[in-house]
C-alpha cells in the first residue's frame, strides 16, 4: 500500500458514451527508448496503461513487476472466456477473477500480496461503460470517477467537485487533463510524462479501445490548451 | 428414435420434440419432456443415446443456472451455445463421449433477435433459421425449405410446424403419437397446445 501511494497517479472518469484513463509516468528521461510506444501495435509504453481485451483497458499503480504479472493473468483470463463463450468477457467478471487471485495471495501459501492498485475501464452489453478500482487486498468497487497513486486524495476531491452525472466523453477528457495538470509533479503536462487512453463505441456499436501515442497526446493537450508553451518563442513575439 | 424440429419467426423460436420414451418394441412413456428450459429465454431440445441425453441436458441446465446465479444475468443464447458446443467437443475425445444432439432456441434480450442453433454430438454447431434432428429431419427440412418464413408471425410458424409433424405421422413407419411444443420470445418460455 505504501508503494502505491508513491507511484504515478492514475485517473479514471466514466462518461455516458465512454471511459477515459490517464496516468503519470515515473520512468522517464532522455535515454529512455520510446520507439515501442511511438509505433507499437496496441499503444502505450508498457508502464502504466494496458489493453486487457478489446473491451477493457487498465491503468496500474504500484510495483511495476507485480502489475505486469497481473496484466498477463487478466489477458489470459479474458481470452479463456472468449474461448469458452465466444464473447468478450463482461468487465465485472474480469475484475472479479483478478481480485480472486489477489485475495488468494493474502490468505494462502505464505506469499506476499501483489503491491498494485488497478483501475479497469471497460464496456459490455449488460452494463455498458464501467469503471472499477481494485487494491492489493482483492477488494473492488465500481466508480464514476476515481484516482489511485500519488496525490489521489487531491485528485479525488477535485473530481468530486467537477464531475457531473451525464458528462460526455469530450468533457470527460477535458476534466481528466485538467485534474492531471493540477495533481502531477511537473508544472506542465507533456507526452513524455503522460499516458492517455479512451474506451468508446465505434460505428458498429463495438467497443473501441484507444491508447494514445505520444504525438496524439501532444495534439490533445494543444486542443485543450494545456500544452507546454514555448517560452522563448513567446518572448520573441512579445 | 427421437424426433425434434425447431424454427425461427418474427421475434420468436418454436421448438418441438416428440414425447415418446421407448426401448426396443415397448413404448414406456408417451408424455416425456425432451425440451429443457435452460434460462428465462433459452430452450434446448435433446436427442440421442438414452441416459447420455438427460445427463448432458441436466449438466448444461445446472451450469447455466449457476452462471445466472453468480452473475445476476443469464448467458446470451450465442454465448451459451458456444459453451455447450465446447463441452461436447471436449467430451468427444474423452474416454466416454456424450452422444447427444441438440436444438438450441433462444431470444437474445440485448439485441431483440430470435436465435436457433443446430448442435450435434461431434460438437458441430451452426446458426440456422430452422433445423431438425433424427428421422424427422428427412421430411422436415425440405418442407421447411419450402414453407418457412423467418418474418412470419406465430400462427404461420405453427402452421409450418404442423406440416412437418403431419408428414412424419403419414410417412414414418414408427411415428410418434404426440409432440411437445414450446415457444420462446421476449416474454420468455411457454408451452403451446398444437
Amino acid at each position: 500500500m505504501e508503494a502505491i501511494s508513491h507511484a504515478g497517479t492514475v485517473l479514471g472518469v466514466l462518461a455516458k458514451d465512454g471511459v477515459v484513463l490517464a496516468a503519470e509516468k515515473k520512468v522517464t528521461g532522455k535515454l529512455l527508448d520510446m520507439s515501442g510506444s511511438k509505433e507499437g501495435g496496441y499503444g502505450g509504453s508498457g508502464e502504466k496503461i494496458f489493453l486487457l481485451n478489446s473491451n477493457v483497458i487498465s491503468g496500474v499503480a504500484g510495483l511495476t513487476a507485480d502489475a505486469n504479472s497481473l496484466v498477463n493473468y487478466s489477458r489470459q483470463t479474458a481470452q479463456g472466456h472468449l474461448f469458452n463463450y465466444n464473447d468478450d468477457i463482461p468487465v465485472e467478471l474480469l475484475v472479479q477473477r483478478l481480485c480472486d487471485l489477489k485475495q488468494g495471495y493474502t490468505q494462502y501459501g505464505g506469499l506476499r500480496p501483489f503491491g498494485v492498485s488497478i483501475l479497469y475501464a471497460g464496456y459490455d452489453p449488460h452494463y455498458q461503460f464501467q469503471l472499477y478500482h481494485s487494491d492489493p487486498s482483492g477488494n473492488y468497487s465500481g466508480w464514476k470517477a476515481t484516482c489511485i497513486g500519488a496525490n489521489n486524495g487531491t485528485a479525488q476531491s477535485l473530481l468530486k467537485q467537477e464531475y457531473k452525472d451525464d458528462i460526455g466523453i469530450d468533457e470527460a477528457v477535458g476534466l481528466v487533463l485538467r485534474t492531471m495538470s493540477k495533481t502531477m509533479d511537473s508544472t506542465t503536462l507533456g507526452s513524455e510524462k503522460l499516458e492517455f487512453a479512451t474506451l468508446t463505441l465505434d460505428a458498429d456499436k463495438r467497443p473501441k479501445a484507444k491508447i494514445y501515442k505520444p504525438a496524439e497526446i501532444d495534439a490533445l493537450l494543444v486542443k485543450h490548451d494545456l500544452a507546454k508553451k514555448d517560452e522563448d518563442a513567446e518572448m520573441r513575439a512579445a | 428414435m427421437d424426433i425434434s424440429f425447431a424454427l425461427t419467426g418474427k421475434g420468436y423460436v418454436l421448438v418441438a420434440a416428440d414425447t415418446t420414451a421407448a426401448r426396443s418394441i415397448i413404448k414406456m412413456k408417451s408424455d416425456e419432456d425432451k425440451i429443457k428450459v435452460l434460462s428465462p429465454h433459452l430452450l434446448m431440445a435433446f436427442s440421442g443415446e438414452p441416459g447420455d441425453t438427460v445427463n448432458f441436458a441436466e449438466y448444461v441446465e445446472r451450469n447455466l443456472r449457476l452462471y445466472h446465479i453468480r452473475h445476476t444475468y443469464p448467458l446470451r443464447p450465442a454465448s451459451a451455445a458456444s459453451w455447450i458446443r465446447r463441452s461436447l467437443a471436449e467430451s468427444l475425445r474423452s474416454r466416454n463421449p456424450y452422444s447427444v444432439n441438440l436444438l438450441l432456441g433462444g431470444y437474445d434480450t440485448a439485441t431483440h433477435t430470435p436465435e436457433l442453433y443446430w448442435v450435434d454430438y461431434l460438437g458441430t454447431m451452426t446458426s440456422v433459421p430452422f433445423g431438425a434432428h433424427g428421422y424427422g429431419s428427412y421430411f422436415a427440412l425440405s418442407l421447411l425449405d419450402r414453407y418457412h418464413d423467418p418474418e412470419a408471425g406465430l400462427e404461420e410458424g405453427l402452421a409450418a410446424l404442423r406440416r412437418c409433424i403431419d408428414e412424419v405421422s403419414k410417412r414414418l413407419v414408427v411415428s410418434p403419437g404426440k409432440y411437445k411444443v414450446k415457444v420462446v420470445d421476449k416474454d420468455g418460455v411457454r408451452e403451446i397446445e398444437l
